[in-house]
């Protein structure tokens, strides 16, 4: 199949999702140094508040602006997850509002799991994490 | 050396010492690795979408692209550089819910690979889930609930 190069090195798609994606970055970095938060708590922060900008409807002009940049941080995690469960809702009501989300993160959940599993099988811890 | 005798003394002998506020430095470090990281997404997202894959599609194997790179380079020991030097720039994107998964089943393989590696892979990830998935329902409920295009405009 032909790919057209010139649309997948669109720059002013990539700048915008990097500028996006950078700005987002650094919220999370001042919130690291600036508060005692652990790196664990921030992740739910921004999963949580990307779920609750994606219901509602804050977060889908983010994505449509900056694409990738609003979707891969953990914030778009969020707001897919909260995605699928509105479009669910829709669908079959009550039980959407269960089923939606996770089935929209199913991808990436599954993968994480998976490729989680076998990077740390085939690891050899040298150094103690932090 | 002296000894130092002052709390003042001290204290300026501390602020001699230490780097002075890092956290531009570490703010501009998070900015561009957290901004290329996407960029790679957008360019994954581009072939996809070249490739006449729909839009949700995309996104799907964008993050699971992009775990599968980060848990590998957690596996081999690089994530933890770019992290080191990347703050929120590696955390913020979907290759810190990777790194979160593999670090912690690493360290625990010891303990064996059910309880050891299958147990502790969701110590971090774990509670991303519990409190995402639990605020998805909670939308989801609340679009039934109020379901007018007003309050929800997904």
């Amino acid at each position: 199949m032909d790919i057209n190069w010139a649309n997948v090195f669109d720059w002013m798609s990539i700048l915008k999702c990097f500028v996006v994606g950078g700005i987002i970055c650094v919220i999370g970095q001042i919130l690291i140094d600036k508060t005692k938060l652990t790196p664990a708590r921030i992740l739910v922060i921004f999963v949580t508040t990307g779920a609750i900008l994606g219901g509602l409807g804050i977060y889908k002009y983010l994505v449509d602006f900056a694409g990738a940049g609003a979707t891969v941080p953990l914030t778009g995690f969020g707001y897919n997850l909260a995605k699928g469960a509105i479009e669910a809702v829709k669908e079959t009501g009550l039980v959407g509002a269960f089923t939606g989300g996770v089935k929209a993160a199913a991808g990436g959940i599954s993968a994480a799991v998976f490729f989680g599993y076998l990077a740390s099988l085939i690891s050899k811890p040298k150094m103690k994490k932090q | 050396m002296n000894p130092i005798e002052t709390k003042q003394t001290y204290q300026n002998y501390v602020d001699k010492k230490s780097p002075n506020s890092p956290i531009l430095k570490n703010c501009f470090n998070a900015f561009w690795v957290g901004g290329l990281i996407c960029s790679i997404g957008q360019i994954i997202l581009n072939i996809c979408k070249e490739r006449g894959f729909d839009q949700t599609l995309s996104g799907t194997i964008v993050s699971i692209i992009l775990i599968a790179i980060s848990a590998f380079l957690t596996g081999l020991n690089l994530f933890n550089r770019i992290g080191k030097f990347a703050g929120a720039g590696s955390l913020i994107p979907i290759t810190g819910f990777a790194n979160s998964i593999v670090s912690p089943a690493m360290e625990y393989k010891s303990e064996g690979y059910v309880m050891g590696v299958g147990g502790k892979m969701f110590t971090v990830a774990g509670p991303v889930l519990v409190f995402g998935i639990s605020a998805s329902i909670l939308v989801g409920i609340v679009y039934l609930i109020f379901n007018t295009q007003s309050i929800t405009l997904v």
